[in-house]
């Protein structure tokens, strides 16, 4: 037995092994949780930030940005909260961006 | 991560690299460990703290491919998970469905005879020996990956696998010698 037999024994032993479905679907659900529990986390560091007023705009900017795929619908809605904004100071905002990024979260299924 | 089209984008890229390696993390935890239930957990585990710390993996590899990355993890995992049970690798039973090409009746036969002692003499090698193989035979690594894997140089990695398959010829020789 040579060197080169060795390796093809190899090859014919160690074959790629598909994985069954029962783990492709419990890993696929298990990383789309984490991925939802990342997006609230997101979220909740865009209202943290936003108690700083230099922060006011740039979270808001951000979910539309971000959000563009998602659809027109959430930059409508980013624009009727950016209106209460103005008039309705911090409360308002955080608000909207609670909508927005749920919203968001919404459209990208999670 | 600055906002959520930073994250789809990871999202995006995660996925990508989950579809196109989990038969990868799979095969070589199958062939680590021997066994397919713990084969499982080990692919869950290694994936889910893969997602962890993709981010910064990705901020560093400067476009390098991510598998020695992801094959480090299984390989980390699977020597806490025989450091904390105290377990041995197990030779793998069910090698029916590792015979992927079809044989006549009596190759099948012989060919499933091989392939038992080569896995049981694959199980018997050292850990870094038995992973380099696994890696260069069942994932198709070539040297510079499966050294990024190993955390070694490219040389030492040629070293080990040459050494490797020396190994098993030399204990393949022996198992045929006794019979």
């Amino acid at each position: 037995m040579s060197e080169v037999d060795v390796e093809r024994l190899l090859r014919s032993a160690l074959v790629p092994i598909e994985p069954s479905g029962a783990l492709t679907d419990r890993l696929e659900e298990r990383l789309s949780e984490l991925t939802s529990i990342a997006a609230e986390e997101l979220a909740d560091w865009e209202l943290s930030s936003m108690r700083d007023p230099r922060n006011w705009g740039r979270p808001v900017a951000a979910v539309v940005i971000g959000g563009a795929a998602a659809g027109a619908l959430v930059v409508v809605r980013v624009r009727q909260q950016q209106k209460k904004r103005e008039s309705g100071g911090l409360r308002a905002v955080e608000k909207s961006v609670r909508g927005v990024a749920s919203d968001v979260g919404k459209r990208l299924g999670r | 991560m600055d906002h959520p089209g930073d994250k789809d984008k990871l999202d995006r890229d995660f996925t990508e690299l989950y579809r196109a390696h989990l038969r990868d993390v799979y095969s070589y935890a199958y062939y680590r460990i021997g066994n397919h239930h713990d084969a499982e957990d080990l692919t869950e585990q290694t994936f889910l703290q893969a997602y962890r710390h993709f981010e910064r993996a990705q901020r560093e590899s400067n476009g390098r491919p991510l598998r020695p990355w992801l094959i480090r993890i299984a390989h980390n995992l699977a020597a806490n998970y025989y450091r904390d049970r105290s377990r041995k690798p197990q030779t793998p039973l069910e090698d029916a469905d590792v015979l992927s090409t079809p044989h006549l009746t009596e190759k099948l036969v012989e060919g499933r005879e091989e392939v038992q002692e080569v896995l049981a003499g694959v199980a018997k090698l050292p850990d870094d020996r038995r992973e380099a193989l696994i890696m260069r035979f069942a994932l198709d690594m070539d040297n510079r990956e499966i050294a990024r894997a190993l955390g070694r140089s490219e040389g030492a990695t040629k070293v080990l696998i040459h050494r490797a398959i020396r190994q098993l010829e030399e204990s393949l020789k022996e198992t045929a010698a006794n019979e």
